[in-house]
């Protein structure tokens, strides 16, 4: 039972099930279909919290740049709407009747070659995972071959958020411009305005987006986990330890980029439309502001941190319309300033201590503290213990040929 | 106002009339709401009471956006408080629920869902760019809300659920291209805008207005992304085109980098004759006089307008909101807004949406600052068109006006 506690607790799967509690009961319960429609959009930023954590948190490569892939994905699902939404019947006011109004309005007279899959529900869905990780891929493999990290690498990912924002208000007669894909309606036939659409759209996105909490907590549990990490604290160490280090950026920037566009998709599916505003390099410096206030070790922080911020702009700006930019900005210095490590990391370092030093008060009659959850730290530098972190760690250690980043490989439970 | 609810028969109404002079008199001195109780003039569960009626106000008070959109927001609230001052609506006061949309379209479209969904607003007064309204069409007619937005647009749009208090595209176009040929005997033209909708579809009215109705050729078409403050190579076309008009539609700080580098260039009012339709006493302040001295702009408003509606509501808004407040067109627009709606539900007797709706065609008012107004079948507003010349102290003179109410037609024949 200790085993299975103790198993539980260094998994994460504890703090990914209360999440779970709290998204696929809690909310629903408690809250009304508006505000509940609110936090599935404010789900859909936390894909990309979430990516990040596993791009910044574990592979150590800070991406400014992820409202590229959110967009990418957010506008492959917003053409398929935009195409279901343009048919002959309700665009009949236009001089080209059938095709989006924005193309009408710049002159276009027939569908672009390119928008003709995006009639095709099951394109739409390959390609708003896809096309992202491709463009991921090409600039990973291009930078990380050639060694750009750090600094560098953020700024290019900047300017690529900036490029494709640029591209897409100039291209407008193909991409709707500055006013973005609007009066997006139904999706299959289903009306995704609707009230109980958007309840059924919120428990997808959750889903969804447990699904990828789990599916990063199963690759840091892996060896690929270990060697992200191990590859952050010290790069060289890895690849002189045989490693192709460039290719397992390439998959950490890859899964951001695949979780940032499913994000995407979900959040025109839940808002109904799809602008360059979401794109940009302010939103994508937002993004990465939820992983940091959430704790960029954290699967779930991020998940929370998404929440937290978008939460607070909701009701800062409803409750205070002229001041709210104000105390977002208290906020984001406050958490900057007071733990840097977000809201995990409050956690880990206060919270977790006590509970433990109140559990061990309770269970002082002599039983020895075998539950007691110490730092996640030291646990993956106890070459002794069973987890798999650590024995994986064990593993890193032996790989790299006893230099010894076993010890400085650190890691903290979701 | 009580009389539509009499019955038609002149006999009896006279009779009845008779009956119920002294009541009505007696009502009057109650005020509507006795007379007319919540559940009649709100059958569809809106936020109004015996004694108050809340509407929304959404416009970015933050953000790129919110240096157009504070004149509108300001604009607004002071014919809310107006009308509150004379008994509000219905005997019901307005109370306003402000909301940012932040310059940033999802943020609107989430703000105006909050709004009609949680808030129930009775109306909402609001957007400025086209990307915002878009944002928020589909919400509005979903919810089956009312919005009454102010700008100035392309057009190429009409919907149940939104009154335009600007004009739409060939409003602002057509008169200024006829007045530019027949007073400055304009033959050749060339077309400047922002890269996005607005600019663009007027430059397209413009462009078959000058070429199919006028005889004229356009000698240059172009188009530069929105915030762009590098117009040398324009300036250069410009000189080598040498148009009897430039015609602009440039839009933002654009304007300012616009104005300043003709000047430096040498091109200036007195040298060239150039017409736009995006600066207004608002862009004014950040151009300076200086720099559009001489230069013509088309709007339906000018603060300088000399009538006594005018008169009042400048006075009116520098009392508010200080002396070096200036009004531009889009702020008389959303002026008007409050009082379009309140004529529309004193019509309809109501508050529900679409009792407003239905008795929105035909609404007259005579004392809007810009003049008299009349909201089409289409919702958008009958008004005039009129042009003025830039003053070197940044206001605007006042040179020609159409002489009779230019039709709102937001889907042009032979303009597509």
């Amino acid at each position: 039972m200790d085993a299975f506690k103790t198993w539980l607790d260094r998994s994460g799967l504890a703090s990914i099930a209360i999440l779970a509690v709290l998204l696929l009961v809690v909310f629903p319960l408690a809250m009304d279909s508006f505000r509940l429609n609110l936090v599935g959009k404010y789900l859909s930023y936390g894909f990309v919290a979430v990516g990040l954590v596993m791009l910044w948190g574990y592979g150590g490569v800070l991406s400014l740049g992820q409202g590229v892939f959110f967009g990418l994905g957010g506008y492959a699902m917003a053409m398929f709407l935009k195409l279901e939404a343009s048919d002959p019947q309700s665009t009949a006011i236009q001089s080209t009747p059938g095709i989006p109004d924005f193309m009408d309005w710049n002159q276009l007279t027939a569908l672009p070659l390119w928008w003709e899959p995006f009639n095709s529900f099951g394109f739409t869905l390959f390609a708003v995972v896809a096309v992202p990780v491709l463009l991921a891929f090409i600039i990973g493999y291009a930078m990380f071959k050639r060694r750009v990290g750090g600094v560098y690498f953020a700024i290019i990912t900047q300017a690529v958020a900036l490029i494709l924002t640029v591209l897409i208000i100039g291209q407008q007669g193909y991409t709707g411009g500055v006013n973005g894909m609007t009066d997006l309606r139904t999706l299959l036939g289903w009306d995704i305005r609707s009230d109980e659409a958007k309840t059924v759209l919120y428990f997808v996105t959750a889903a969804l987006l447990l699904a990828s909490v789990l599916l990063c907590r199963w690759v840091q549990l892996s060896k690929l986990g270990t060697l992200l990490l191990a590859m952050r604290d010290k790069e060289d160490r890895v690849r002189f330890s045989g490693y192709d280090v460039s290719m397992f950026k390439v998959f950490a920037f890859c899964l951001a980029a695949a979780l940032s566009a499913i994000g995407g998709a979900m959040f025109t599916l839940q808002v109904g439309f799809m602008s360059p505003t979401l794109i940009g390099i302010v939103p994508s410096i937002e993004m990465v502001i939820f992983a940091a206030v959430g704790g960029r070790m954290s699967l779930v922080g991020a998940v929370y941190g998404a929440l937290l911020v978008n939460f607070g702009k909701t009701y800062f700006s409803e409750t205070f319309p002229d001041l709210w930019l104000f105390l977002m900005a208290a906020l984001f210095i406050g958490v900057v300033m007071a733990f840097p490590n977000g809201l995990a990391g409050l956690y880990e370092s206060h919270v977790k201590p006590w509970l433990a030093r109140r559990k061990g008060a309770a269970a002082k009659a002599g039983e020895p503290p075998a539950g007691t959850p110490g730092e996640a730290g030291q646990q993956a530098s106890a070459p002794a213990s069973s987890s798999p972190a650590a024995s994986h760690s064990t593993q890193a250690v032996a790989a790299d040929g006893g230099l010894g980043i076993g010890t400085k490989v650190s890691s903290q439970s979701a | 106002m009580s009389d539509q609810h009499l019955p038609s028969s002149p006999r009896r109404k006279f009779m009845l009339g008779a009956a119920a002079l002294p009541l009505a008199l007696a009502m009057s001195r109650i005020g509507h709401a006795a007379a007319l109780p919540t559940a009649q003039v709100n059958t569809t569960g809106l936020a109004v009471t015996d004694t108050e009626v809340v509407v929304g106000q959404l416009h970015s008070a933050t953000g790129t956006m919110a240096i157009s959109e504070t004149g509108s927001i300001q604009a607004e609230q002071l014919a809310i408080d107006q009308i509150n001052a004379m008994g509000g609506i219905l005997g019901r006061k307005i109370r306003v629920i402000k909301e940012d949309g932040a310059s940033d379209w999802p943020t609107f479209a989430e703000k105006s869902r909050k709004l009609l969904v949680n808030d129930k607003v009775a109306t909402v007064f609001g957007c400025w760019t086209s990307a915002s309204r878009k944002a928020v069409l589909p919400i509005f007619e979903k919810e089956n809300g009312l919005l009454y937005y102010p700008t100035f647009y392309e057009g190429l749009e009409q919907s149940k659920n939104v009154i335009y208090t600007g004009q739409e595209a060939t409003q602002q176009i057509l008169y200024g291209l006829d007045w530019a040929k027949q007073e400055k005997s304009a033959k050749t033209f060339f077309l400047i805008g922002s890269d996005y909708i607005w600019p663009r579809t007027s430059m397209k009215i413009a462009r078959k207005h000058v070429e199919a109705f006028q005889g004229g050729k356009i000698v240059g078409e172009e188009y530069y992304p929105l915030g762009h403050t590098n117009f040398n190579s324009l300036i250069n076309k410009i000189k080598i085109a040498k148009p009897d008009c430039i015609f602009a539609a440039v839009v933002g700080g654009s304007n300012v980098a616009f104005y300043k580098q003709l000047k430096a260039a040498g091109i200036t009012g007195a040298r060239q004759f150039l017409l736009t339709l995006s600066v207004t006493e608002d862009e004014m302040l950040g151009v300076g006089g200086e720099n559009f001295a001489g230069f013509y702009s088309s709007m339906k408003y000018f603060q300088s307008l000399d009538n006594a509606n005018n008169k009042a509501f400048v006075e009116a808004f520098k009392k508010a909101y200080g002396p070096k407040a200036v009004i531009g067109d889009v702020t008389q627009a959303a002026y008007l807004g409050p009082w379009l709606w309140k004529a529309a539900v004193e019509k309809a007797g109501s508050f529900d949406v679409d009792k407003v709706v239905a008795a929105s065609p035909g609404i007259e008012l005579p004392t809007a600052p810009e003049g008299y107004v009349k909201i089409h079948e289409n919702h958008h507003l009958y008004s005039k068109a009129r042009i003025a010349e830039g003053q070197p102290d940044g206001s605007f003179k006042v040179v020609a006006e159409s002489p009779e109410l230019m039709v709102p037609d937001p889907f042009p024949k032979g303009y597509q």
